[in-house]
């Protein structure tokens, strides 16, 4: 039988959290059936926000779309949509006897092709939203941000990454479209997990009760991620791959869209493909070298960013006043939290605060550090791109 | 319940809702009479109304508000406990369960034998959750239970949702009973030649079959609806017909919606 200390008995910090320990479960199997966040769980400025951002997606996606199917849209929308509906209601039987839903947002990225699956699986979300009430109406675009928008776009790197240029018939074709649809829909979840997870940080009502979700991150990812990464991941690896596996056996067109490598006139497609593809990677180049040129900015802002201190800024007089400005007035603990303390010698940055130690001018440092931090992004991606064509040309 | 039988009951439920929703939108009530345009303004206020509130009586209100509505348009709460309120509390009421352990604050009681706190703090924070909750899906669901889809849609042009999305959306709709009736033929048809049990890996192969004929299906039926499009003159533009009149029932609704938003926005601070 567990005794709490005795302070417990006026206030609970919360820390222990050991009454969580059945919580994970639960969620985990009430979000089998559903990761449609309904109306009350995030905030209205949240909500908002998302809708923000979701809305260039859904502008670009509509331009694409419109321009490669023209007056094909309506129809073509109108029945995936009606079809990404139905697909959400099947019950897929599970590893284990379980069954699991699953969205098909992988399979309609492979299909269709991902600005046109944001489309279909956006509208399938507004119809289950505003008619079968499967999901809030002030939520649809955190809904359609996390599954549509998310799911696709991962759905979509990971396929094209995994499965590389292989044939259209090829095993690992499946294992590609299985890998999409479990990570894209863990992607989407950590997404909705992480927007949970922020309620309560923001959102209280003046006794400190949250007013949204109510758990903090550490206990809505995990919450959510076990339910992800067990029932609903599973649901959508084994539609994703059996979908495509069927595909091989009876319609390898299909899989076309989502396999450039694989057109008749390889050589020509590639040729126009690598030109089409500079023209509109274009802009996005050179946006990244204006931010880049643009990075000594950052040292104009006033304040500290909250929550990036160091244990070292507990001690420290100016530190611990901007803590303390950043925190609504909060004075921060005299003490450092241990367990930052005890975390933060695990790892040093090799330019740490932005700033390599050989360089003197900060803007030079922050440019030079914004530089690298990029550059080594670039490099992994041009490795992982160069691996996934060294498969094409194997496959 | 194997996967055939439970996907079938979903798709089942799913039509059953619909039928609910057009048996109701011809009913003679309060909201079935409204312009859908003011309904849809009308709902969604309130919805906002109650995700912004700070307290839990205004939101106890909106959803006072929203059960007198359900009334007053003939829509029985024994239709909605089963609909809305059970299952969100099963689902959302099983979430909020651990809140009042987790969430730190003042201890008000302890679990016997276990000794786990529970918090002031964490038991207002599941009241907001679920009474939330379950107000804004009352509230949906009520504008779809009181209005045909169709006209639902159109009014959505209010809100400067653009044609064409309205167009798809309403397409959509239709079409997912057609694609629910073929897959519900389709597993019908491999259930009635069943004998005996599937094994799991038999029945993850038969369904993601089932997804992949649907798809190849739906994708044909998207060039047949095309040329049928083409054929009665379809150039990409569409149109559609506004037919809405407002009366002074309508206006004098808006103004009461508009106060009682405005009075839960105040008091909702």
């Amino acid at each position: 039988m567990a005794r709490w200390p005795d302070p417990w008995r006026l206030s609970y910090n919360g820390d222990l959290c050991k009454a969580s320990a059945a919580l994970p479960l639960s969620l985990a199997k009430s979000q089998k059936a559903n990761m449609h966040i309904p109306d009350g769980y995030l905030s209205p400025s949240t909500c908002a926000v998302l809708y923000g951002a979701a809305a260039p997606f859904w502008y670009t996606a509509l331009q694409r779309v419109k321009k490669n199917l023209s007056t094909r849209l309506v129809p073509l929308l109108a029945v995936m949509a009606a079809l990404s509906f139905v697909i959400m209601m099947f019950n897929l039987p599970l590893p284990g006897g379980t069954t699991g839903h699953a969205v098909g947002v992988a399979i309609a990225t492979i299909i269709l092709g991902p600005w046109a699956s944001i489309l279909a699986i956006s509208i399938a979300l507004v119809i289950q939203a505003v008619f079968f009430g499967d999901g809030g109406i002030t939520t649809l675009g955190a809904n359609c941000f996390n599954m549509a928008i998310v799911g696709s776009l991962v759905a979509y790197a990971v396929y094209r990454l995994a499965a590389g240029r292989a044939a259209l018939t090829s095993s690992r074709r499946v294992v590609a479209a299985a890998l999409a649809g479990y990570t894209a829909i863990n992607a989407s979840a950590l997404c909705a997990a992480v927007e949970f997870g922020i309620q309560p940080l923001f959102f209280k009502d003046p006794s400190g009760a949250p007013l949204y979700a109510p758990y903090p991150l550490s206990i809505a990812i995990p919450a959510m991620m076990i339910g992800h990464l067990t029932f609903a991941g599973l649901a959508e690896l084994v539609l994703s791959a059996g979908v495509v596996a069927y595909f091989q056996r009876t319609n390898t067109s299909l899989l076309k869209l989502t396999a450039p490598g694989n057109l008749a006139a390889d050589e020509e497609i590639a040729g126009a493909d690598s030109q089409s593809m500079w023209r509109t990677v274009r802009p996005l180049w050179i946006g990244l070298a204006l931010l880049l040129v643009l990075t000594p900015l950052g040292i104009l802002a006033a304040g500290t960013a909250w929550g990036e201190w160091s244990a070292r800024d507990f001690s420290t007089r100016q530190a611990r006043e901007k803590m303390a400005m950043a925190s609504h007035n909060t004075a921060p603990p005299v003490q450092p939290p241990r367990g930052l303390e005890r975390l933060s010698s695990l790892w040093t940055a090799p330019f740490p605060q932005y700033a390599p130690s050989f360089v003197r001018r900060p803007a030079v440092g922050y440019a030079l550090s914004a530089m690298f931090g990029a550059g080594a992004i670039i490099l992994v991606s041009l490795v992982a791109g160069s691996l996934a064509t060294g498969g094409k040309s194997r496959g | 319940m194997n996967f055939l039988e439970r996907t079938l009951a979903s798709f089942l439920n799913a039509v059953e809702h619909a039928l609910d929703a057009e048996d109701l939108a011809k009913a003679d009530g309060l909201l079935q009479r409204l312009d859908p345009r003011i309904k849809v303004i009308g709902i969604l206020t309130l919805i906002i109304a109650a995700a912004t509130a700070h307290k839990l009586w205004v939101i106890g209100a909106v959803f006072a508000i929203a059960l007198s509505l359900a009334v007053s348009s003939r829509v029985s709460p024994l239709l909605l406990a089963k609909r809305v309120w059970i299952p969100v509390l099963l689902f959302t009421g099983i979430i909020a369960l651990p809140a009042p352990f987790v969430i730190p604050g003042r201890v008000v009681w302890r679990l016997p034998e276990l000794g786990w706190p529970m918090t002031a703090q964490g038991l207002l924070s599941a009241r907001y959750l679920v009474t939330r909750v379950e107000t804004a899906a009352t509230l949906s669901v009520l504008l779809i239970l009181s209005t045909p889809w169709t006209r639902v849609l159109k009014a959505l042009r209010v809100l400067r949702v653009p044609v064409v999305l309205v167009v798809i959306l309403g397409m959509a709709y239709r079409y997912i009973f057609l694609l629910l009736e073929s897959a519900r033929d389709m597993l019908e048809s491999r259930r009635s030649r069943m004998v005996g049990e599937l094994k799991g890996s038999d029945h993850r192969r038969l369904a993601a079959a089932s997804v992949g004929v649907l798809m190849s299906k739906t994708l044909q039926l998207s060039g047949d609806v095309y040329s049928a499009m083409l054929a009665r003159g379809f150039h990409g533009e569409v149109y559609m017909l506004d037919d809405f009149h407002t009366a002074a029932l309508d206006w004098m609704m808006l103004a009461v919606f508009a106060v009682l938003a405005a009075g839960a926005f105040y008091y909702g601070r």
